[in-house]
């Protein structure tokens, strides 16, 4: 499974993988809403966390569909199913590495990306911090969805279609995490839920995921 | 070490493509399959192999013994001819990858990238990821595609190889790989007939439409 790691983290990275294509997106989407609504720091400042968020959910969903989809061409996916490993390792594995390529430098950007959108200094902490917890309940609920569409020819959209309502209450709660620090109040009700939610993700996403994958490739 | 299939039935999606399919291969045995396009090769391979599964009946394999080749090498583009093969080897667990190498000549490529191969050279590195697998059944869907005349009959002496150390080997090919014993078995045989469709939950509710 180490192996499997490996080589998706080696793949994501040669040219051709993908990686920087969402932190770029990020970037670009952050930096379009000041141009957008105006530079006045005390809207920006209002609606930094959720913009973040929203950022860093959109920047997740891009990449996505390569999850399943690129080995499920090539053929590797046949071939690691017949390999000693459980699917829902390979599951997981994949969601980590999707996670490790993409929700993790979308966490290290988002504190630098706060300053362009004068986030309250408090909030730097908290918006660094929802990302690091909230992101991998994005990877690995992508990944139901990517083992759903497996195998569908422009399977992008639908899955983006399907993931997204998925991805409300991580957003809620990831959003609020940041927004009640910066006006003052204690946000550990929503950090918690936040916490529970990617917990929950990670317990049954790769049974699901799985069951998805083997139905698909009969 | 025995694969014995009894009565089994598969499908390809909806479609019912095989019935009453009967075997036994042994240790030591290639069983090749033989039957015109669309009769269920690839199909009968790929449910032995547990990835879709059966209809109906039982396949009965040892677990962990199956090693599956099919139209598609499972080749990454962006990774070099060993580290494709290292890849492998590390998930079923093999160490050395030097064998591989060896058996089809693939040494002199190994640092090369393999989206800069050609069509028989990734055929090769494909077949080449049998031996890291240390599987004793291998299941090879149309092994032969792309390969030159030498590269077939070194193949067939990895297969024979393969045999001589008591494994098994199922193909689905129409060229003759000189394997000695080898068995064969026309599938078109037990070509499934009548009904059709896998689910009658609707046809049922449509079935007088036709006098309407």
């Amino acid at each position: 499974m180490i192996a499997l790691m490996k080589r998706d983290l080696q793949l994501a990275l040669r040219s051709g993988g993908g990686f920087g294509l969402s932190l770029a997106f990020f970037l670009i989407v952050v930096m379009f809403v000041p141009f957008g609504v105006g530079p006045e720091s005390g809207v920006l400042a209002r609606i930094a966390p959720g913009i973040l968020w929203i950022g860093a959910l959109l920047s997740c969903l891009l990449s996505l569909d390569r999850i399943f989809q690129l080995d499920y061409e090539d053929g590797s996916l046949d071939l690691l199913t017949t390999a000693p490993l459980p699917m829902e390792g390979i599951v997981a594995m994949k969601a980590l590495a999707h996670w490790l390529t993409t929700g993790l430098p979308l966490t290290l950007a988002a504190p630098v990306l706060g300053f362009l959108l004068s986030l309250p200094s408090q909030g730097y902490l908290w918006i660094f911090l929802s990302l690091a917890v909230g992101t991998p309940a994005l990877s690995f609920l992508g990944t139901f969805g990517a083992a759903i569409t497996v195998g569908l020819k422009r399977g992008g959209l639908l899955l983006s279609l399907l993931v997204l309502p998925l991805y409300i209450p991580t957003l809620i709660f990831g959003a609020q995490s940041v927004t009640l620090v910066v006006e003052g109040q204690s946000n550990t009700s929503a950090f918690l839920i936040l916490a529970a939610i990617s917990l929950f993700t990670f317990a049954l996403i790769p049974f699901a995921a799985a069951r998805a994958l083997r139905v698909n490739l009969r | 070490m025995e694969l014995k299939v009894s009565n089994l039935g598969c499908r390809r999606g909806e479609l019912r493509v095989l019935a009453g399919v009967c075997f036994t291969a042994g240790s030591g045995t290639a069983l090749i399959l033989r039957g015109p396009n669309g009769s269920g090769k690839t199909t009968l391979l790929r449910t032995l192999a547990g990835l879709a599964p059966p209809d109906e009946g039982v396949v009965d394999v040892p677990p962990d013994s199956i090693a599956y080749a099919g139209h598609s090498d499972g080749i990454k583009a962006q990774l070099t001819v060993a580290e494709n093969l290292r890849f492998w080897a590390d998930v079923f667990g093999h160490d050395s990858i030097e064998d591989a190498l060896d058996m089809f000549g693939l040494r002199p490529l190994a640092d090369r990238q393999a989206q800069h191969l050609s069509a028989g050279q990734k055929r090769r590195l494909g077949l080449s990821r049998l031996l890291v697998t240390g599987r004793s059944i291998w299941l090879l869907d149309e092994p032969t595609v792309s390969l030159d005349t030498d590269s077939v009959a070194i193949f067939g002496r990895m297969v024979g190889g393969h045999l001589e150390q008591g494994g098994i080997a199922i193909l689905a090919t129409h060229i003759d790989l000189g394997l000695d014993g080898a068995e064969t078995l026309d599938i078109s045989r037990f070509r499934a007939t009548g009904d059709d469709h896998a689910n009658p939950f609707l046809d049922e509710g449509f079935a007088d439409w036709g006098d309407a």
